[in-house]
């Protein structure tokens, strides 16, 4: 199998399913002769042309809602938001309307969207490009939000987002785009958009996390395997609907969990993962819930060693992971 | 008709209010907003008045119990003919109240006091409370008990060093471990649900060929919380953890010598007794003091009294000059406006003055909210209203909840040296002993000055000697330097 970057990936999802599936368009800022910010799209618009890989105005409220009417239409449309920190003027149209149109129209209407965009930090982005405000969506039913953390996910969850009836918010970290690679099939395979996957099999921590805070908790776990502890390490991938079972079994499996996000802690995904793990897990627990993510501060600076000091790492993530092996 | 009293809401933050007092009896007639009940929120009392005509048929509460907001007290014959619909309801509400009725009678009234106190029944209180005693360990759940149980499960007589996870609980009901037996290997010799397994691992290894394999037989008791029937509950809480709380230092009943007589306790005095070992207990005190020369206060009282108690119906004392700067000085030092945590120092914006007043068997400390936004005009109008109603037994809750500081005028009592105990969960308190005009050396002259002592007890965990010493110095020049030719508002 020829090993791909995740960026790659990304792009090859997309390309096969546009060639399969002339629904197919993509729109957004720069996604089209400049083939995005990041690249994703590059030569997209050359082989398909100017009507399936359309460059937007700087609007994102209008990316998302041109893409909403599209979708209701009968397109597959992919909105691309450039960097999930300016995701905020498209909210509105995708809280308010997109989540809610199956709703609202007793199921007459559906809008199968895929809004694609990079969040997270580590890339010198500062203020207005490290956000990762996944769990604002991630609150909203009548969405499903997802975030792959491998190249094989990456292409596997795009075919299946773009074949999912109803919107799907598809976040990527932009630290994985190219640091990123892995094994990825040629041709047409899905992979599923509401379940976990169990990356690393271990029996005295269970630790659940997602994008690259994957990668960083691996790396940990490996680092304390060499001193007898098991990590179990669970990549949650969509953090809408959460895999309910695969959090309780593992967490239930090891009675000790770690949550790591690279989000702040307060109402975030990490929360919901310790709040499931808290109904249904009681009794299985052996220490407490233990959540590790970025700080109560309002966003990642640019000088590196404070972003450093923002950002999970597999440092603190093995600090944390000994702390919780001493419990 | 029978007409059910429930608890009203006696401040917009108030959950549960303490019996007091009965004003009316079983027989009693009773006119519509005539006051039935006393009760107690926190230190203050007020009136329940009738809702409506009638007799007073039973007291569902007795005196002392707790009852949430909402939950009946009492029911009153109104003589309208009673529907049948209405009585049904009512029987259901009564159980609810033996609840909250069990809780009580050991239950201090004032709510924070509660989680020490609440844990263990100290001693059968002699009386009526007996048949609910039994039903009160039934209904303990605070969290002291619940380790206890799970070492009771575990037949192992360790005091309650260690807690013992939910995994590991399940671990020792599944295979009848007995604890004691187990080595723990995490944090503080913690038991971990690995030293279980690996516990019953070499155990049952080596029982295999005996045959006297994990058998749940092991267990001496069941592993389940206390039974919440009644029908189990005779047995009084065993030794349940020892309450290390001031509530129990009291020994349980006092039979008086001969020459002694013993004052039962009020609720008052409990409250009162309860705050005071806790704030001792709680911060280490440190005391400062110093001599203002109040001679600019007096001329300014002096010239003014007469028109301001014309202008505002109050007579104006030292107190609102007193409180004026004070409230200033903490502006200056706002460490003295804060709270210990575990987290860090909590430094409160809002500067609510606490009053404490004297009565002859209570003690009240309304609260004047935001004093920094009043005038001494406005300091002392406030404050003769909140001490009014302190007397009268009508302040509401949320006056005297929030303070962040608290002043007391020692000197109204005569009183010229005093070492307050903090209000807490402030950081100091400041005294105001009484004016008293003696020689002092004034260059190089002797001159007779009004001079009152200010002292401060502070939290030594907060602040130190500098802060505390420069928030006093602060209060004395804010007063001496007054202008005395200065006119009030």
């Amino acid at each position: 199998m020829p090993e791909k970057t995740y960026i790659e990936a990304i792009r090859d999802g997309i390309r096969e399913e546009m060639q399969r599936d002339e629904r197919v368009m993509i729109l957004g800022e720069d996604v089209g002769a400049k083939g995005g910010v990041f690249g994703v799209t590059e030569g997209l618009q050359k082989e398909f042309g100017e009507w399936r890989v359309l460059d937007s105005p700087l609007a994102e409220s209008l990316i998302v809602g041109v893409a909403i009417g599209a979708a209701m239409n009968g397109l597959r449309p992919i909105a691309e938001i450039q960097f999930q920190d300016f995701i905020m003027p498209a909210v509105d149209q995708i809280i308010s309307e997109a989540a809610k149109i199956r709703y609202r129209s007793n199921g007459d209407w559906n809008v199968p969207m895929v809004l694609r965009s990079p969040f997270g930090g580590g890339v010198h982005g500062a203020l207005y490009h490290s956000q990762s405000i996944e769990a604002i969506f991630a609150h909203i039913p009548g969405l499903r939000v997802v975030v792959p953390s491998t190249p094989y996910d990456a292409k596997g969850m795009i075919v299946a987002a773009l074949r999912d009836p109803d919107p799907v918010l598809y976040f990527e970290h932009k630290r994985a785009y190219r640091a990123i690679k892995g094994e990825v099939p040629d041709g047409e395979y899905t992979v599923p958009l509401d379940r976990a996957r169990v990356v690393r099999e271990g029996e005295d921590i269970a630790l659940f996390s997602y994008g690259m805070m994957v990668h960083a908790s691996l790396e940990a776990a490996e680092r304390l395997a060499a001193d007898g502890f098991s990590c179990e390490v669970v990549d949650l991938r969509s953090l809408r609907p959460f895999d309910r079972a695969a959090i309780v079994a593992s967490a239930s499996k090891c009675g000790k969990v770690l949550i790591v996000q690279e989000a702040n802690l307060a109402v975030s995904v990490a929360s919901e993962v310790a709040a499931i793990i808290a109904e249904d897990c009681f009794d299985s627990l052996d220490a407490p819930v233990m959540r590790l993510g970025g700080p109560e501060i309002p966003a990642m600076p640019f000088s590196p060693p404070l972003e450093q000091f923002y950002l999970v790492t597999p440092n603190k993530v093995e600090a944390k992971l000994r702390e919780l092996a001493a419990y | 008709m029978a007409l059910t009293v429930t608890m009203p809401q006696l401040g917009e933050s108030v959950t549960e209010g303490t019996i007091a007092r009965w004003l009316k009896h079983p027989g009693d007639a009773i006119a519509k907003y005539e006051s039935i009940a006393e009760v107690i929120t926190d230190k203050v009392n007020a009136e329940i008045p009738a809702p409506a005509d009638g007799v007073m048929s039973e007291l569902i509460a007795p005196e002392g119990a707790v009852v949430p907001v909402g939950q009946p007290i009492c029911s009153i014959d109104t003589g309208v003919a009673a529907s049948d619909a209405a009585a049904e309801p009512q029987a259901e509400e009564v159980p609810a109240v033996a609840t909250t009725v069990a809780q009580s009678a050991e239950t201090p009234p004032v709510a924070q006091a509660a989680p020490v106190a609440k844990a263990v029944p100290a001693e059968p209180q002699p009386g009526e409370e007996t048949a609910v005693a039994p039903i009160q360990a039934a209904f303990t759940e605070s969290p002291p008990a619940t380790p206890a149980s799970g070492e009771a499960a575990g037949g192992n007589g360790q005091a309650g060093g260690f807690h013992v996870t939910p995994a590991v609980r399940m671990l020792v009901r599944e295979h009848g471990v007995d604890l004691s037996q187990v080595t723990g290997t995490g944090i503080g010799g913690r038991i971990s649900k690995k030293d279980v397994l690996e516990y019953v691992q070499r155990r049952d290894a080596s029982a295999g060929s005996s045959g006297a394999a994990r058998t749940p037989a092991a267990v001496p008791a069941p592993a389940t919380p206390p039974a919440l029937s009644p029908a189990q509950a005779p047995q009084p809480a065993p030794s349940a953890a020892p309450s290390p709380g001031p509530a129990s230092a009291a020994p349980a009943s006092f039979a008086g010598a001969e020459g002694e007589t013993v004052v039962p306790l009020s609720q008052v005095r409990k409250a009162i007794a309860e705050h005071m070992v806790r704030s001792r207990q709680t911060s280490p005190h440190a005391y400062v003091m110093v001599e203002v020369d109040m001679s600019a206060v007096s001329q300014i009282r002096d010239r003014e009294k007469a028109a301001f108690e014309q202008r505002h119906g109050v007579k104006l004392t030292f107190l609102p000059f007193v409180a004026r700067a004070v409230v200033e000085a903490l502006q200056r030092h706002p460490t003295l406006n804060a709270s210990w945590s575990d987290a860090g120092i909590v430094v409160k914006r809002a500067i609510n003055l606490g009053i404490a007043v004297a009565l002859e068997d209570n003690l009240i400390v309304p609260v004047v909210r935001d004093a920094d936004r009043l005038s001494i005009s406005g300091l002392a109008t406030t404050m003769a209203d909140l001490g009014a109603r302190a007397r009268s037994n009508h302040l509401k809750l949320d006056e005297i909840q929030g303070g962040t500081f608290t002043l007391n005028n020692t000197g109204a009592l005569g009183a010229v040296m005093t070492q307050a105990i903090i209000n807490q969960p402030q950081a100091a308190i400041m005294t105001m002993d009484l004016v008293v005009k003696r020689p002092v050396a004034v260059g190089d002259a002797i001159a007779i000055r009004p001079i009152m002592n200010l002292g401060l007890s502070f939290d030594h965990r907060i602040n130190d000697g500098l802060q505390a010493t420069r928030f006093v110095t602060s209060v004395q020049k804010l007063l001496e330097g007054l202008d005395p030719s200065a006119t009030l508002v």
